[in-house]
């Protein structure tokens, strides 16, 4: 018998899911269940968007307020439901491509308002729903659909991006990282103020056949041992840190006033009503 | 003239651009037509050319947009949701009046909607789409061999009026495969002279010009009546479309794209039950053959459009046909293709 606690929050009519069987979705949806479970969620008080790719076909299984919102488009959804409905815990969950290509503007501009969401990014490095074409996390000289000769572009750094565009509460971890994927998901969800959870994911289907990895065993054990955690990393070099995936609490800081916050101070000094 | 090769719709349109003399191309992935983006990139490379998948299709449009400028041939593709985020650019490259080739792949809408095939974009592509009075030339093909003709086309007429050109096809193009003839390469020397606008420096002459912008209402009219100019000669000039057995047809079947291709047989098949159905396709729907159509009116009994969408073009059929005779519809949508029977049933139905 399935454990209630988690069981509560999956929209069983909706399985099995949609994902190729190993993604690395499945487990980041468990990441965020488990997390919900621990911190006792009430589902009414949660809002989950996404917008559009494998990743965001996520709020069709969970047993939340969901919204499947447009491509790229998640984090200004979010914002609208959030300045609507501010008792709400707002999370937003997508893709790369979509949270920081087509996103990518909306992305810096939550961090640098310091929206009160919870970003859960699932970095797989590729777009996975339109059939493997590079995205703003595919690594330099790495083969895409659309890099057919390698690609020429360089990625971003999400963890960098948030944190230096303005976001409070910044982690990374990886699918093979169950169990701090779980921790900082929580951490994020009770932070006030804008965070960010990159999880680095795979799609052995596109970007895993494109490069030599169609397996999902070969991620993990590529994630087992390319990753370190941020302690033992900033005792290495940036030659020894050279392919390597960091994870870690990158950037914590409750001190900043949420967009909110300081929305809801000025209306006081106004006379007016937040609510 | 080189032999049949199968290949598939949208690689098919990537071909013929290439062929055509388009050297850069710009675009974001997008289901139908992502592997129009991925032929590209493998190409462009081979041929000197340029490919670079933007950050969305707002970045994608406005690199056409710059890319335009300097007189290149340049082209871009995309699906519904894709080709609405450009429309901000459309109006501005109509309104600066640059040579640019758009394909979009219809899939079902409104929103994310689906991706089957689909016809409910003809308004946004013949209507506006974007803000402004402006016009794009567009075209519906039928077939693969057709689509490779006309985007063939739609750089040469794009360069003669300096005007952008949309080549409106759906999932149902975009996805088949069929053998196709390609001509042969264009000779980029004999591509024509863009020296009297393109922003080429400026050393030694007046500056050229190349915006959709004055302040002044009055030098802001003078444009819009210079682009409308423009479009009375496209009306002119620019009209196909393709009758087949209209000419002791009594019934006139009205359709574009896929789901023309698909009327002729039912065209045939009315005509097995003794009904006289012809099939009048427009191939530019814009401009729209409204004279051509209007002919039919006088013989035929009944007009009958067959969409796939709730009902667009069949006001354009209602404008040319001006009342004379009764214009029924017939349409699926959604991503959902009518069957020749269930066409076939409705006809039945109506006379
Ligand atoms: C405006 C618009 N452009 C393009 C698309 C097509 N599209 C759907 S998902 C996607 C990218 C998916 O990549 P990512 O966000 O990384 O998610 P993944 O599938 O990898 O989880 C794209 C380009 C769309 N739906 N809407
Ligand atoms: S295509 Fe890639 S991202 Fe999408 S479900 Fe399959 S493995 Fe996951
Ligand atoms: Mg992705």
């Amino acid at each position: 018998m399935p454990n209630q606690k988690y069981f509560q929050y999956v929209r069983k009519d909706r399985l099995p899911n949609v994902w190729c069987p190993g993604c690395g979705n499945g487990i980041i949806m468990k990441s965020f269940i488990e997390a919900a479970g621990n911190l006792g969620l009430d589902k009414n008080k949660v809002a989950v968007v996404s917008g559009i790719g494998c990743s965001s076909r996520v709020t069709g299984y969970l047993d939340f307020n969901t919204l499947h919102t447009l491509h790229g488009r998640a984090i200004p959804f979010a914002t609208g439901v959030k300045l609507a409905r501010p008792d709400l815990e707002v999370v937003v969950m997508g893709g790369d491509g979509d949270m920081l290509a087509i996103g990518g503007n909306h992305f810096i501009h939550a961090c640098r308002r310091n929206m009160d969401l919870t970003v859960i990014l699932f970095n797989n490095t590729i777009y996975g729903m339109t059939g493997g074409q590079y995205s703003p996390t595919t690594p330099h000289e790495a083969i895409a659909s659309t890099a057919p000769y390698g690609n020429l572009e360089n990625n971003f750094d999400p963890v960098k991006m948030a944190i230096s565009s303005g976001a409070t509460y910044v982690a990374r971890s990886t699918v093979y990282h169950y169990t701090q994927s779980v921790k900082y998901i929580e951490e994020a969800i009770k932070h006030k103020g804008m965070s960010v959870v990159e999880i680095v994911s795979n799609c052995h289907t596109y970007f895993g056949r494109y490069n030599g990895m169609s397996k999902p065993a070969q991620f993990m054990e590529y994630f087992k041992k390319s990753t370190v955690t941020l302690s033992k990393a900033k005792t290495m070099s940036e030659e020894e840190l050279k392919g390597k995936i960091i994870i870690g609490e990158f950037h914590n800081d409750e001190s900043r006033k949420t967009y909110l916050e300081l929305y809801e101070e000025l209306s006081e000094q106004l006379g007016g009503v937040a609510k | 003239m080189a032999e049949k090769v199968m290949v598939k719709g949208t690689e098919a349109i990537g071909e013929a651009a290439i062929r055509a003399g388009c050297r850069l191309y710009f675009g974001y992935p997008i289901t139908p037509q992502s592997e129009l983006t991925e032929y590209m990139s493998r190409r462009m490379p081979q041929v000197d050319g340029v490919f670079l998948q933007a950050e969305s299709e707002v970045a994608a449009v406005n690199m056409l947009y710059g890319a335009a400028s300097t007189g290149h041939r340049v082209m871009t593709s995309t699906s519904s949701p894709g080709y609405s985020l450009m429309q901000e650019g459309v109006s501005y490259i109509a309104g600066a009046e640059l040579p640019v080739v758009f394909v979009n792949v219809v899939r079902g809408g409104p929103g994310l909607g689906d991706i089957q095939p689909a016809q409910s974009d003809y308004f946004q592509a013949t209507k506006g789409g974007g803000h402004g009075d402006y016009r794009l030339v567009v075209y519906g093909p039928e077939s693969l061999q057709e689509a490779v003709e006309l985007t063939a086309k739609a750089f040469d007429v794009a360069d003669k009026y300096r005007n952008p050109a949309l080549i409106l096809a759906d999932g149902m193009l975009g996805q088949m495969m069929e053998p196709v003839e390609f001509p042969e390469f264009r000779d980029l020397s004999t591509l024509p002279d863009h020296s009297s606008w393109a922003m080429q420096g400026a050393k030694g002459r007046e500056p050229h010009k190349i915006t959709s912008f004055d302040i002044n209402e009055y030098v802001l009219e003078q444009m819009n009546l210079r682009y409308q100019e423009k479009y009375k000669k496209i009306i002119e000039n620019e009209q196909m479309w393709e009758e087949y057995k209209t000419d002791d047809a009594d019934i006139i079947i009205v359709a574009y794209g896929t789901m023309g291709r698909i009327a002729k047989t039912i065209v045939n098949m009315a005509r097995e039950k003794g009904v006289k159905a012809g099939l009048f396709r427009p191939i530019t729907l814009w401009p729209y053959p409204y004279e051509a159509l209007a002919k039919l009116a006088d013989q035929a009994k009944l007009f009958f459009t067959v969409e796939m969408s709730m009902g667009q073009m069949v006001e354009d059929v209602k404008l040319a046909v001006n009342g004379k005779k009764t214009v029924e519809f017939y349409g699926r949508t959604g991503g959902v293709v009518p069957t020749p029977n269930e066409v076939l049933a409705k006809l039945m139905e109506l006379i």
